[in-house]
């Protein structure tokens, strides 16, 4: 039976398992769940796939999950031994600067680079306006993360050590949207964050997502 | 060698690697952050153990860790057999719905229990008055989310199923400042939640914890 996936391949949250899943080599079905009727918060979507009423949603014969980055975590741990090697699970200590850097991008970088992305890119979208003192107050934190990644990547060429991960992985869908803002220069003004990014957003598997990536 | 542990047990952070210690039975030593020395701030702080100058950080030999949550999901993989299944490794199934609950409480949870704590009981510590409004707004937000944990409770004894994991654990410290608030009947007002809670708080791990918990305490 397929694997499904619930969600809108424009939705970053959707997009971040897709994104593990192109890496793994794993077929996959997307389900597209109509978000412009409320289709995810709608009782059936809400009983079945995911109480908090977003996407995405996964599907694997009986087992049901929610939360882009449990879903990424599962495909990368059941897919262990085919494709990228995302977790490093065989290895304690690489095992350990992954979750490190999975957590920093939960914790530091996606609360500020999902508010400027929400107000810049989105909010327009919805018919509302762009708060530009939230834009500033969030582009002034996360120019704070970032001269710490500019640092952390100056002495290894990924997030987590000298080997792509899903730590790396997690950050594409924001940044994606964000190098689309009049605020990327914050990522092409840090030598290393920019080869960072260069890096990891022209890798084959993340392409053919990103290539359906677009607001407009 | 012994695991070292560095930061301060009132910080919630910290509280979250040291339940998990407790759990795991894991031989460790904290070293004391001062933070109201700003320890935390200098610059060898942020060279050797947490960029992002906060804590707790964790060493284990030439290996140093951030973020509490990572620090916990390193440290029952690396005890593995030795302490309380709180990850279950070998159930693939099992370990996906943690993983579930724990994004929940990273995401979902998390805001808006801590900016009410930090709201009612750190700001007037550090001299500046509670702002009602953000109280409120992030008590409606969290109320939404304990609808959620309900239904979910009265199907399943924790949050993953039917055994205590670390999606349980990483609530507990905001969990046990919250509930010193007037806003506790939040979590006492629904059923399956205080059952959990009142589960998951009497674990000796956690009163382990908890004892050393209290905000206003010396640093």
């Amino acid at each position: 039976m397929a694997l499904k996936l619930h969600g809108e391949s424009i939705s970053t949250c959707t997009s971040r398992p897709m994104f593990c899943l192109h890496e793994k080599g794993v077929d996959f079905e997307l389900v597209p769940v109509n978000l412009m009727v409320g289709e995810h918060k709608q009782p059936p979507y809400l009983a079945t796939k995911n109480p908090f009423g977003q996407i995405p949603a996964f599907e694997d014969g009986d087992l049901t999950l929610f939360e882009s980055r449990a879903i990424s975590r599962y495909i990368a741990t059941k897919y262990k031994a085919q494709g990228t090697d995302l977790l490093r699970q065989d290895n304690l200590k690489e095992f350990g600067l992954v979750e490190v850097w999975l957590e920093v991008e939960s914790q530091a970088f996606n609360p500020p680079i999902s508010a400027i992305v929400y107000q810049i890119s989105i909010s327009p979208m919805l018919g509302g306006t762009t708060n530009d003192q939230v834009v500033e107050a969030n582009v002034e934190k996360l120019a704070k993360v970032l001269d710490i990644y500019e640092e952390r990547l100056s002495k290894s060429k990924y997030l987590a050590g000298d080997f792509f991960s899903l730590a790396d992985l997690h950050h594409i869908p924001y940044t994606h949207y964000f190098m689309k803002t009049p605020k990327a220069s914050l990522i092409t003004s840090r030598p290393h964050v920019k080869a960072w990014w260069d890096s990891i957003s022209s890798r084959p598997a993340i392409k053919k997502v990103t290539a359906g990536m677009n607001f407009a | 060698m012994a695991l070292k542990l560095y930061g301060h047990p009132m910080s919630t952070c910290a509280s979250r690697v040291l339940a998990c210690l407790y759990e795991m039975d894991a031989d460790f030593e904290l070293v004391l952050v001062n933070l109201q020395a700003r320890d935390n701030k200098q610059p060898s702080y942020l060279a050797t153990k947490n960029p992002f100058g906060k804590i707790p950080a964790l060493e284990d030999g030439d290996l140093t860790l951030f973020e509490s949550r990572a620090i916990n999901g390193y440290i029952v993989t690396k005890y593995k057999g030795t302490g309380p299944d709180l990850l279950r490794l070998d159930n693939l199934k099992e370990s996906a719905l943690i993983k579930v609950w724990m994004e929940v409480e990273s995401h979902s949870f998390n805001p808006p229990i801590s900016a009410v704590v930090y709201q009612i009981l750190i700001i007037p510590l550090l001299g500046g008055t509670t702002d009602d409004q953000v109280v409120e707004a992030n008590v409606e937000k969290l109320a939404m989310v304990l609808d959620v944990y309900e239904e979910r409770l009265s199907k399943s004894k924790y949050l993953a199923g039917d055994f205590y994991s670390l999606a349980d654990l990483h609530h507990i410290p905001y969990i046990h400042y919250f509930m010193k608030t007037p806003k506790a009947s939040l979590i006492s007002s629904r059923r399956h939640v205080k059952a959990w809670w009142d589960d998951i708080s009497s674990r000796p791990a956690t009163k382990k914890m908890m004892e050393g918990m209290s905000i206003g305490g010396n640093a």
